[in-house]
């Protein structure tokens, strides 16, 4: 028997993304990129952005080791962010670590609303505190690239 | 601490004693706790270990009845602190086979021991060129503080290899040896693999090509006899709260003729000798090497837990440990993908694992739900990873309070692990 917080964690969607995850490999053409690491677990991962000459983001990969559930959310992070303005990407990303962290989370205007719905199978790292840094550490990354602090390594542990 | 050894001579034997790790549990108050409605399964020894209620009483004795600051006082209470606060030095010495107490300098742990002699020692006698021998096992903090001095000095960094089953390479380590090694740091125990250092061929080796040796014994104080002089070693560190004790408390053994040769590490009260703004003396070792208050109750139940493991027999904790590192190999062995790290001849209760398909700390997250504590991670140790091509490993590492049926526990939650990532 499985414990149901468990399955709630790893969803056959999470699985999926975590075996297979899309965008995956450093892309031929990126205007930016960042690393991010998690000191506790070792793992680490590249963010490449490709941005358009508007700002916008045209185009969004990893590559990295780690558990299945920062896998996933990179993988799913990547699928998303491609159209985007910078103003979308952040608020996105703000929604969404509300969405890790609290029960009671609301959209931020501006945040795709699609996309947190599909963003949903994540939430359950909310009974899994120390799980929260894997599922946002691909978001942290892909804020520091394209805001132009590529040089500087983003963790977990600050 | 008399009369509390939960030792059971085995009938009809009275030449082997068994742990009788029923009556050993019930010293432990935190093993009745459970996890998510599961009885904890505490398998992260190698962190650090739980702490059997004679080291909670003595401590909790200390600060109730008879606690006040040592080596100062006058007053009876001094008095009393600094005799029982100095009786655990006395322990530390006995255990380790040490021939004085005044060769224990008491410190924070195995990392500031280390710290402690890479400042002192290693500022002092070595320079720009000299060569400082680590193994790739080491822990960051048997790695950090020579690279400071690398940094500071210029002094050179070799590494001594293992080979894919985990074994330390003797040959490969004296073929390291040169007349520029100076120093030899390297782990008894390594916490990431489990496996021993055969720390007497090695110190044995690195006194004939002149350089002295420091053994990380963090890990391997709970598993084994330490005897310092049979061993023949510069330097000994370790940890209290590895031993059953607490944290905050370690030690450092030293030859008598270095300790005397070292200059302090800390300047501070405790230390000094005679000050004036002109000149301060420094007292000899240990002393020289204690600047300010020292973690007194910490010191106290750092000697009751020596007392709790002397009383049961570090060769009884062994041979039960060894059990269940034999039985553990075996039962995890028969899971499916599961791909042992642990595997050198001479190895501790320390087992690190990968399972096939399935990230160490999606491992760790699923068998917490079993109520099992492992760890996941780079222990600590990621130029073992790197050997490895792994960014981490899954590691469970057991005590004396462990047993069998717990192994049976970690199993059958690896199963859960397989399900979900089948």
């Amino acid at each position: 028997m499985i414990d149901p917080e468990l399955r709630q964690l790893y969803q056959e969607v999470i699985l999926d993304h975590g075996r297979s995850p899309r965008n995956c490999g450093k892309p031929d053409q990126f205007t930016c990129e960042a690393q991010g690491n998690n000191p506790m677990c070792g793992d680490r991962l590249t963010v490449y952005i490709d941005l358009a000459d508007d700002g916008s983001i045209r185009e969004a990969a990893f590559e990295g080791r780690g558990c299945a559930i920062s896998m996933a959310s990179a993988s799913m992070m990547t699928e998303m962010l491609k159209g985007k303005s910078r103003a979308e990407a952040e608020a996105l990303f703000r929604s969404f670590q509300a969405l890790c962290t609290s029960d009671a989370a609301e959209a931020e205007d501006g945040a795709d609303v699609d996309a947190l719905e599909r963003l949903q199978v994540l939430a359950g790292v909310r009974a899994f505190p120390v799980r929260v840094k894997c599922a946002t550490l691909p978001w942290h990354t892909m804020q520091a690239a394209v805001s132009g602090q590529g040089g500087q390594e983003v963790t977990t542990e600050l | 601490m008399e009369g509390t050894a939960a030792v059971n001579l085995a009938p009809g034997d009275n030449s082997t004693a068994a742990l009788d790790v029923e009556r050993v549990r019930r010293d432990f108050p935190i093993l009745q706790e459970t996890v998510y409605d599961r009885p904890l399964v505490y398998f992260d020894n190698a962190a650090s270990v739980q702490k059997p209620r004679q080291v909670i009483e003595a401590m909790s004795e200390a600060y109730e009845t008879y606690y006040a600051n040592v080596h100062r006082g006058v007053h009876h209470m001094s008095q009393r602190s600094t005799e029982v606060f100095e009786a655990g030095r006395e322990k530390v010495a006995r255990f380790l086979n040490a021939p004085s107490p005044d060769q224990i300098v008491l410190t924070r742990g195995t990392t500031e021991s280390i710290n402690l002699v890479a400042a002192s020692y290693g500022r002092a006698f070595l320079e720009e060129g000299d060569e400082v021998i680590l193994s790739v096992m080491e822990h960051h903090s048997n790695i950090v503080p020579w690279q400071l001095l690398r940094d500071e000095l210029g002094i050179v960094i070799k590494v001594a290899p293992i080979d894919d089953q985990a074994n330390f390479l003797l040959d490969d380590f004296a073929e390291l040896l040169s007349p520029r090694t100076k120093l030899v740091a390297i782990t008894h125990i390594s916490n990431a693999l489990g496996t021993v250092v055969p720390i007497e061929a090695v110190v044995r080796l690195a006194h004939e090509a002149g350089a002295v040796v420091l053994v990380d014994g963090a890990q391997a104080v709970a598993h084994m006899e330490i005897d310092v002089q049979a061993l023949d070693v510069d330097f000994y560190a370790f940890s209290s709260h590895k031993l059953y004790g607490p944290t905050g408390i370690g030690g450092l053994y030293g030859k008598a003729e270095l300790l005397e040769r070292m200059p302090p590490y800390q300047g501070g009260g405790e230390m000094i000798d005679v000050v004036t703004f002109e000149k301060t003396t420094y007292k000899e070792p240990p002393h020289r090497f204690e600047a300010g208050t020292p973690a007194i109750v910490e010191g106290i139940g750092l000697g009751a837990a020596i007392d709790y493991v002397s009383a049961l027999g570090r060769e009884t904790i062994a041979a039960h440990e060894s059990g269940l590192t034999e039985y553990a190999g075996e039962r995890l062995s028969s899971v499916e993908g599961l791909k042992l790290h642990s595997r050198a001849k001479e190895r501790a209760s320390i087992m690190a694992f990968e399972m096939a398909g399935a990230h160490p700390h999606d491992i760790g997250t699923i068998v917490d739900r079993a109520g099992v504590a492992i760890r996941a991670g780079h222990h600590c140790a990621q130029p073992v990873m790197e050997r490895f091509g792994v960014s981490a490993t899954a590691r469970a590492s057991f005590g004396l309070y462990n047993t069998r049926e717990e192994i049976d526990v970690l199993v059958d939650a690896l199963g859960r692990v397989k399900e979900i990532f089948g």
